[in-house]
């Protein structure tokens, strides 16, 4: 299989001596759709940034289908399609005309590139749109007119930082068909997102970044099956909690949070069953029951503790 | 990239500066027409009377050449200055960035927008004159050389300053303290060989000087400088803001962190 992206030992000190990046690996094979998570201020548009030449990295290598940044970059630049983390259109220009200018930057010429703009702004429901300027764009239109303007030069490879902040639940699902079909044509696709839900519904491979270090780089199958720990939440009856100052159940790490609402962890080898004899036995009624999150971000969030302990440990 | 693929994004570029500062004439194309307007009726009609002869013409005829090499010089300038930053501002110059556009395309496509703009100002400017005065021709090749050359001059120094620039403050800074200066004492209102012998030398330090004078030589056929070192000057000018603005685009300087 080749290797769509091959980033190398990558580091990245800003002016004034931030070092965002502290020497990350990350291969992506072609074809792949992987997702790039991590909290806030990680490191990930940095990496992007590198590796579509927006950020001049401090050391280390990228190459995009075997083109390297350092010796190749033209030909590397041209494989990337780039859905920037903020707009970055020129407000004043249509919609039209940025997408058919894009394809020029890339040496399409402005017949093709007009039937791609028409194709993609009909698919992406923008095409109502296209002589307007692009500061008359709701953020959700603008968001799609970037998915647009990275595919006209039509890319092997894109990248996408947070293709759906700020979009609706509706419009994210339309987005995440869409992605999915672009990967079904043989798009290789990166994304980053805070939306977990996102990376577990798209993505068949995922590294985790956090302070410039991957923490974790897995497919989403093992990282979910490695999950072994969940949460619930369980809402319980007021009257029946008079006599019990504190709940205490009997191989589970439980805790009350607020007036009559409890928290338990359960692991693979238990079932719910034991905790709702210990709750019966003890006569406390339970009224509702919830996750108390989604699984990747529970994982996600131990995750990213550990490796803040680790660090402290150091 | 090959050539093909070159030829095409430059295209673009220029389309896109192109169609900016036609889409935004009434800043761009009109400002021009009426300031000249208004230097003919108060410098031509009004004052240029009494001042008479001026390197041999009357005073309007002298200083309509020079009237349009100012517009050509602002205009360029300008245009390239506040294009390219607020491209920057605005961030659409990744567009470019990401793109397998090489540095120098960018550089064309930015200077020819800038000279675009200018030439097309300095035929505006130049058929309002033909209300006001007859104007001759000499030598069209000098007139088309001066105005190419030094559009192209001002048009690097544009996309410099952009490049430098951190704020819209900035890329006002160098037009208002150096360049309009520049410009007033630049001959475009007399013949330098009016001035005491002092001046004169100083005068010659000033670029605006050759360019404004090659300019007059095509229509008039007089000249302060001697057309050599005039175009000696802007080829000067050129190769070194072209290799200055390729320095800093390549090294990111205000574009990439
Ligand atoms: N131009 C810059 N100069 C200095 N530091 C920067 C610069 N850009 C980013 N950083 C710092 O680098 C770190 C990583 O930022 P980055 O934008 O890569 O994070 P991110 O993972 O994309 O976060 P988010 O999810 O918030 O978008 C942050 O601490 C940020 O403050
Ligand atoms: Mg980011």
């Amino acid at each position: 299989m080749r290797k769509a992206l091959e980033i190398s030992n990558l580091k990245k000190i800003y002016k004034g001596g931030f070092e965002a990046l502290k020497g990350i690996d990350l291969t992506v094979n072609e074809g792949d759709f992987f997702a790039l998570l991590g909290p806030n201020g990680a490191g990930k548009s940095t990496s992007i940034g590198i590796i579509t030449s927006l950020v001049n990295k401090t050391s280390g290598s990228v190459s995009v289908f075997g083109k390297n940044i350092d010796t190749e970059l033209e030909a590397a630049k041209s494989y990337i399609g780039l859905v920037p983390q903020e707009f970055n259109f020129n407000q004043f220009e249509s919609l039209m005309r940025i997408l058919v200018n894009q394809a020029g930057y890339y040496g399409v010429d402005r017949k093709t590139a007009h039937e791609r703009a028409e194709k993609y702004l009909k698919k992406l429901d923008l095409w109502d749109k296209r002589d307007n300027a692009s500061r008359m764009l709701s953020g959700g239109m603008k968001r799609r007119l970037m998915i647009a303007r990275a595919l006209m030069h039509e890319p092997k490879i894109l990248i996408l930082d947070e293709p759906t902040a700020g979009v609706d639940i509706e419009l994210r699902r339309s987005m995440w068909e869409f992605l999915k079909e672009l990967n079904q044509q043989g798009i290789t696709i990166i994304l980053t997102t805070h939306y977990l839900e996102e990376a577990e519904m798209l993505c068949r491979n995922i590294a985790i970044i956090d302070q410039g270090i991957i923490v974790k780089n897995t497919d989403m199958k093992s990282l979910l099956s490695s999950l072994n720990v969940e949460t619930f939440i369980l809402d319980l009856d007021s009257k029946d909690l008079a006599d019990h100052s504190s709940i205490e159940l009997t191989g589970f790490t439980s805790r009350l949070v607020g007036e009559c609402t409890l928290e338990v962890d359960i692991d693979k080898s238990q079932t719910m069953n034991q905790i709702f004899t210990q709750l019966t036995d003890l006569g406390i009624n339970v009224k509702s029951m919830r996750n108390k999150s989604n699984r990747l971000e529970e994982l996600f969030v131990n995750m990213i503790n550990q490796s803040h302990e680790a660090a402290e440990e150091k | 990239m090959s050539s093909s693929v070159n030829a095409i994004a430059l295209k673009s570029i220029l389309h896109k500066e192109v169609h900016r500062f036609m889409r935004i004439w009434i800043q761009t194309l009109v400002p021009p027409a009426i300031t000249i307007s208004l230097y003919f009726v108060i410098f031509g009609e009004l004052i240029g009377s009494r001042i008479g002869q001026m390197g041999g013409y009357d005073y309007m005829s002298f200083i309509v050449p020079g009237l349009i090499m100012m517009s050509v010089i602002t205009n360029s300038y300008s245009n390239v200055a506040s294009s390219f930053y607020s491209a920057k501002w605005q961030h659409n110059i990744e567009e470019m960035l990401v793109a397998p556009v090489p540095n120098w395309v960018i550089v064309a496509g930015y200077v020819g927008g800038g000279m675009a703009r200018g030439i097309l100002v300095g035929l505006i400017v130049t058929l309002v004159s033909l209300f006001f005065v007859d104007i001759q021709i000499h030598n069209i090749w000098v007139i088309i050389a001066t105005v190419c050359l030094t559009s192209a001059t001002f048009s690097l120094g544009g996309l410099i300053n952009a490049i430098f620039a951190s704020s819209f403050d900035d890329i006002s800074i160098i037009p208002t303290f150096i360049l309009t200066p520049l410009t007033y004492l630049g001959g475009v209102f007399y013949s330098i060989s009016l001035l005491p012998e002092f001046w004169q030398g100083v005068s010659q330090a000033n670029p605006i000087v050759y360019m404004v004078n090659a300019f007059r030589y095509g229509f008039l056929g007089v000249t302060d400088v001697s057309l050599t070192i005039a175009f000696s000057v802007l080829g000067v000018f050129i190769v070194t803001l072209y290799t200055l603005a390729m320095v800093l685009i390549t090294k990111g300087v205000g574009l990439r962190t």
